[in-house]
């Protein structure tokens, strides 16, 4: 038994069972209590308490449980998981538990915060309606991202929304303010190059500086990744919420989460809904994502991008469907797109920002930005309705409305969605790509655009002005 | 007298306690020493199962748990309009003051204020006979709404006194004899176990609908004002702003609505935005008739279970006081969730996708608890709770178990569509799935603004449903290769589409659709097909018809203010058609 550290030590494991241990003969243990776990070669976890009763105890343990035996030691520690918190946590980088990986030595700080953290009382949530410029036009124009929202990338695996995620952390900001985002970033089971592809861009554009990333990679524990996720928004809460910032926070792959929690669930022998996920993926997943958002009086936020694969590109898998039905919108990359040297490979009909509205219009980007991202869309999907009949019709086959907007649907990828890695472009510049656009189509077709902005922005009549 | 008892268990949101007595089933309990929420769900002899309404993190075995011997109940009476409230009815403005902006476990507040004075004004006077839902006295809770103070159920007696001035709810406004000669004092405030309907003296047949200013909804799916309705939605079909719209602009007494399970940051957007809308009819703001029932997603589950039955339990309550209420339940699958985990930790035996075998009774239950009825009281006053539920499907597949249940208890059913979503056609109501089981009653108060309403309903509906089967041959043949006919109904259908069912909630006229200007735009639409249709028939070029510059005017409509443009439209449609006409006939000559 060690002095200097509190709590109780059991060797009284009954039963190991993947990531839990049954433990017996436990006194006076909390439901979600931390256990530290410790093997007689020196091995040590984490973990924490799933299910308690007077005698016994069932825990689940965030390391590696290959070689444990029933010999393990288990040290209750009395505490929920928490970790400490102060301005010194920026530009760290740490393990998916919370171990330095940088060389320095373990953060200090009496201020501990649960990683669970609290939930914003929806009274005291602001409405997040700063209108963020990422530079990309399928995302500013189309699905406007907002201070304070959670806006996740559904995408494939050998898609590029690494570069796009990265793109996004660099050029984000608040038109005509020089504030700048602070990085949280969380990896979960991704591979070592995709850590090192985010450690140097942030290096390269001087966030890291101004970033804290937590790595559980692709050969680190799986069940490690339940808390990574969670250390990453507590960090991001005290950032925003203690120390005023503005906090873009990254979460990649949320897919591997998911897992994570289903291995746990499989392993208590709970009943699956679909895929053999637990019916309560869409609550625990909302613990996560819920915590971003701002807090009324507070001058700091969190805006959250989760990034996650769905698996066989199939939308409906259940960690991206519920996932949807909890952010604020969502970006969907495509493959076909991406074939064609569309980046970013972005598929805008079916992606949403749902907070866009409030961040939108006049004072905030531009008055006609609503009506004009509606047409947009209206007309893509009418031409992505035409490429369908081309299939079977042939171009020929096409009436000449069809083949107009077809080609439009052509141009739209092309040019709006299109764009350089190092391309940023700002919101006028976006629209005016947009007008130069719906210019293809016959005028009487803008329905969803006032009259009054056809006859202040469409192209035919600013050249008239111009005279 | 309370029982007090020991956690011997807690696995989640699931407290098991042993108690020395026996406790009751639906008791409200405080658990542990931070003497957190939970309601005793089973109970095996002495051992009670109990879910909790709060994170039960870092409680242990061995604290006690204290049994308050009463179920959950509601606390009714003025101070709940405009509030926001979580799913046991705490207020979570007055949870922010004492606890700062993040939730904090065991806070125990009274649902009413018990400070605050309310100016109260008799209705009934000593010597007055009253009965169980009677109205003694009437406070102006807001300026909208005014709150109908009513005798309790199960009392009734002679009036002795009652009192006029500002006084709180737990103060004694009047007094009354009953007849077994005890005197009562009755308040304010009263309260209603959540999971018991409210009894009324009886029910009514359906009469009016619920108009809500949503063309596709009032004029084509129709809800009653008494019924219900599911609305169920992929995620980004626009589940939420359409309740929200509703909640907006529907012609309700009060609406009530509870955010269950959903997000935080939506129930912030109706909190902020809601006070800053004024009802198009009376003035006043929309807020001030809106209770808001907010249970975000990060909060237990558990809670989540409670906060619709407090939501119905508030609406029966205002409709008892002679409204018409309606409530917006989002989402009604998070719920469902809550009963599967918490049937999942009692180790039930499950039965579609881990749903418990009892969810169509529970379903049914909260649904059969809207209605028309003659409320209890001696007079013949007449209220209505209309419920409308989101239902959030997994997959956006309408066959899961929430929805296909949903679907057996409800009379309307807006289904809404991801392909239209994606088109930005919003509301995304697919009018080829959904139905309505309430027309009559909307015929019939539709037929004085239009006499020949259902007809025309029939015929719009009838060319949607024609131009989509023509769509289908479009798809292998190409448009081009269709007889004009039948490219003139898809044009029709693009009009009926884009210029009625699209409407844009961000826009400050289409917002709101008066349903006068509904049944004359529907009929502009028709009556242009009923013009150019004979002239597509001999033989003029549907291409000449589609150039008509009154077409994008026709489906510009909607953002025009009043009737008056669409009278204006009419006539120069006229116009335009008889110079086609003309031209033809010359070149014919």
């Amino acid at each position: 038994m060690t002095v200097e550290e509190a709590g109780l030590i059991y060797r009284t494991t009954k039963e190991i069972r993947g990531p839990i241990l049954f433990v017996e003969g436990v006194k006076d243990v909390a439901y979600d209590e931390v256990v530290r776990v410790t093997t007689p070669t020196g091995y040590e976890a984490i973990g924490s308490v799933l299910d308690v009763s007077k005698d016994w105890a069932l825990v689940q343990v965030f390391g590696d449980t290959s070689g444990l035996d029933l010999d393990v030691s288990i040290r209750f520690t009395g505490e929920t998981l928490k970790i400490p918190v102060s301005d010194e946590l920026i530009g760290r980088i740490f393990s998916g538990s919370f171990e330095p990986l940088d060389g320095m030595p373990r953060p200090l700080s009496t201020d501990e915060r649960d990683i669970h953290g609290g939930v914003i009382n929806p009274a005291a949530r602001d409405v997040p309606s700063e209108f963020i410029q990422t530079g990309i036009s399928a995302i500013d124009g189309m699905n406007s991202l907002v201070r304070g929202q959670k806006l996740p990338i559904f995408s494939e695996s050998g898609l590029p929304h690494n570069r796009l995620a990265a793109q996004i952390a660099r050029q984000a900001t608040i038109p005509g303010r020089e504030e700048e985002f602070a990085i949280v970033f969380a990896a979960m089971g991704i591979k070592h190059e995709e850590a090192e592809f985010f450690r140097e861009e942030f290096e390269k554009t001087g966030a890291l500086s101004k970033s804290v990333m937590i790595l559980n990679l692709a050969d680190d524990p799986p069940i490690e990744r339940l808390v990574t996720p969670r250390i990453a928004q507590t960090i991001a809460e005290y950032l925003a919420f203690d120390l005023d910032m503005h906090v873009l926070v990254i979460l990649t792959d949320m897919t591997n989460y998911a897992e994570a929690l289903r291995s746990i669930s499989i392993a208590r022998e709970e009943i699956p809904t679909r895929k053999g996920y637990p019916g309560y993926l869409y609550s625990d997943l909302a613990t996560i994502y819920e915590r971003a958002g701002r807090i009324k009086g507070k001058k700091g936020s969190i805006t959250l991008m989760p990034i996650l694969t769905m698996p066989g590109g199939d939308i409906t898998h259940p960690v991206p469907d519920l996932t949807g039905y909890i952010t604020e919108g969502q970006l969907i990359l495509q493959r076909d797109l991406y074939l064609r040297g569309i980046y970013p490979p972005m598929n805008v009909l079916p992606s949403l920002s749902r907070l866009m509205k409030d961040g939108i219009g006049e004072g905030k980007t531009r008055k006609d930005h609503a009506d004009v991202s509606n047409q947009l869309y209206m007309a893509y999907a009418e031409g992505i309705r035409a490429r369908g009949l081309v299939r079977i019709v042939g171009v020929v086959g096409l009436s000449e409305r069809e083949r107009r907007y077809l080609e439009f649907a052509d141009e739209f990828e092309r040019r709006f969605v299109n764009q350089g890695y190092y391309e940023n472009r700002s919101i006028e510049e976006t629209l005016d790509i947009a007008w130069d656009l719906l210019a293809m189509l016959p005028e009487e077709d803008l329905i969803r655009v006032r009259e009054a902005y056809i006859k202040e922005f469409h192209p035919k009549y600013r050249g008239k002005r111009v005279e | 007298m309370s029982l007090v008892g020991t956690i011997e268990r807690i696995n989640g949101s699931l407290v098991v306690a042993r108690f020395e007595k026996e406790p009751k089933i639906g008791d409200l309990v405080e658990v542990g020493d931070l003497r957190l929420m939970g309601e005793i769900v089973r109970l095996s002899e002495k051992t009670a199962y109990i879910q909790c309404y709060e994170t039960t993190s870092g409680l242990r075995p061995g604290e006690p748990v204290l049994d308050t011997g009463k179920p959950l109940v509601a606390e009714l009476g003025p101070g709940l309009m405009g509030t926001i409230v979580d799913g046991v009815e705490r207020s979570e403005v007055k949870l922010w003051e004492i606890a700062g902006p993040f939730v904090t476990r065991g806070i125990h507040i009274p649902p009413l204020d018990r400070e605050k004075r309310w100016s109260f004004e008799p209705k009934a006077k000593p010597g007055d006979r009253v009965v169980e839902g009677d109205i003694i006295g009437v406070v102006q809770e807001t300026p909208y709404f005014q709150h109908r103070i009513l005798v309790p159920l199960g009392v009734r007696g002679v009036i002795e006194s009652v009192e006029r001035g500002d006084f709180t709810v737990e103060e004694t406004v009047a007094t009354l004899r009953t007849p077994w000669g005890e005197r009562r004092e009755l308040r304010m405030m009263q309260t209603w176990p959540v999971r018991r309907p409210r009894p009324y003296k009886e029910r009514l047949p359906l009469e009016k609908p619920l108009i809500t200013g949503q063309r596709v909804i009032d004029t084509f799916f129709p809800v009653a004002k008494g019924g219900a309705a599911c609305i169920p939605g992929g995620f980004g079909t626009g589940k939420t702003v359409m309740l929200q719209q509703i909640s907006k602009w529907a012609d309700a007494d009060v609406i009530v609505l509870i955010g269950c399970g959903e997000r935080g940051n939506e129930m912030a957007d109706v909190v902020t935005h809601f006070p800053e809308l004024t009802d198009p009819r009376t003035g006043r703001r929309l807020i001030e008739r809106t209770v808001i029932i907010a249970n975000v997603s990060n909060m237990p589950v558990s809670a989540r279970e409670a906060s619709i039955y407090m939501g119905v339990t508030l609406a029966e309550y205002y409709r008892d006081q002679g409204y018409d209420v309606a409530v917006m339940a989002d989402s009604t699958s998070r719920w469902a969730e809550a009963l599967r985990d918490l049937s999942g930790r009692l180790e039930e035996i499950p039965a579609e996708r881990g749903f418990p075998a009892y969810l169509a009774d529970r379903i049914a239950e909260i649904y059969e608890r809207a209605g028309r009825v003659i409320t209890l009281g001696s007079g013949k006053r007449v209220g209505s709770v209309t419920i409308l539920g989101a239902v959030s499907p997994p997959g956006g597949d309408f066959s899961e178990p929430v929805t296909t249940h949903t679907l057996r208890f409800v009379g309307a059913f807006w289904a809404l569509d991801t392909e239209l979503a994606f088109r930005r056609h919003f509301p995304a109501i697919n009018w080829l799935r959904s139905f309505t089981r309430y027309l009559d009653v909307a015929s019939r108060w539709w037929s004085q603004y239009e006499r020949d309403w259902e007809r025309l309903r029939e015929r719009a509906l009838g060319l949607l449903e024609e131009a989509s089967e023509i769509e289908e041959t479009a798809r292998i043949i190409g448009e081009k290769a269709l007889p004009d006919e039948q490219r003139l109904v898809l044009l029709i259908a693009e009009m009926i589409r884009e210029g009625f069912l699209v409407q844009n909630a961000f826009h400050e006229v289409d917002t709101y659709c008066e349903a006068e200007k509904q049944a004359r735009m529907l009929r502009a639409l028709m009556e242009f097909y009923d013009r150019v249709e004979p002239l597509v028939r001999k033989g003029i070029p549907i291409e000449r018809i589609r150039e008509l510059p009154i077409i994008p005017e026709l489906m510009r409509l909607k953002e025009r203010r009043g009737l008056d443009p669409i009278e204006e439209v009419l006539r120069e449609m006229e116009k335009q058609v008889r110079k086609l006409e003309e031209e033809y006939e010359e070149v014919c000559r």
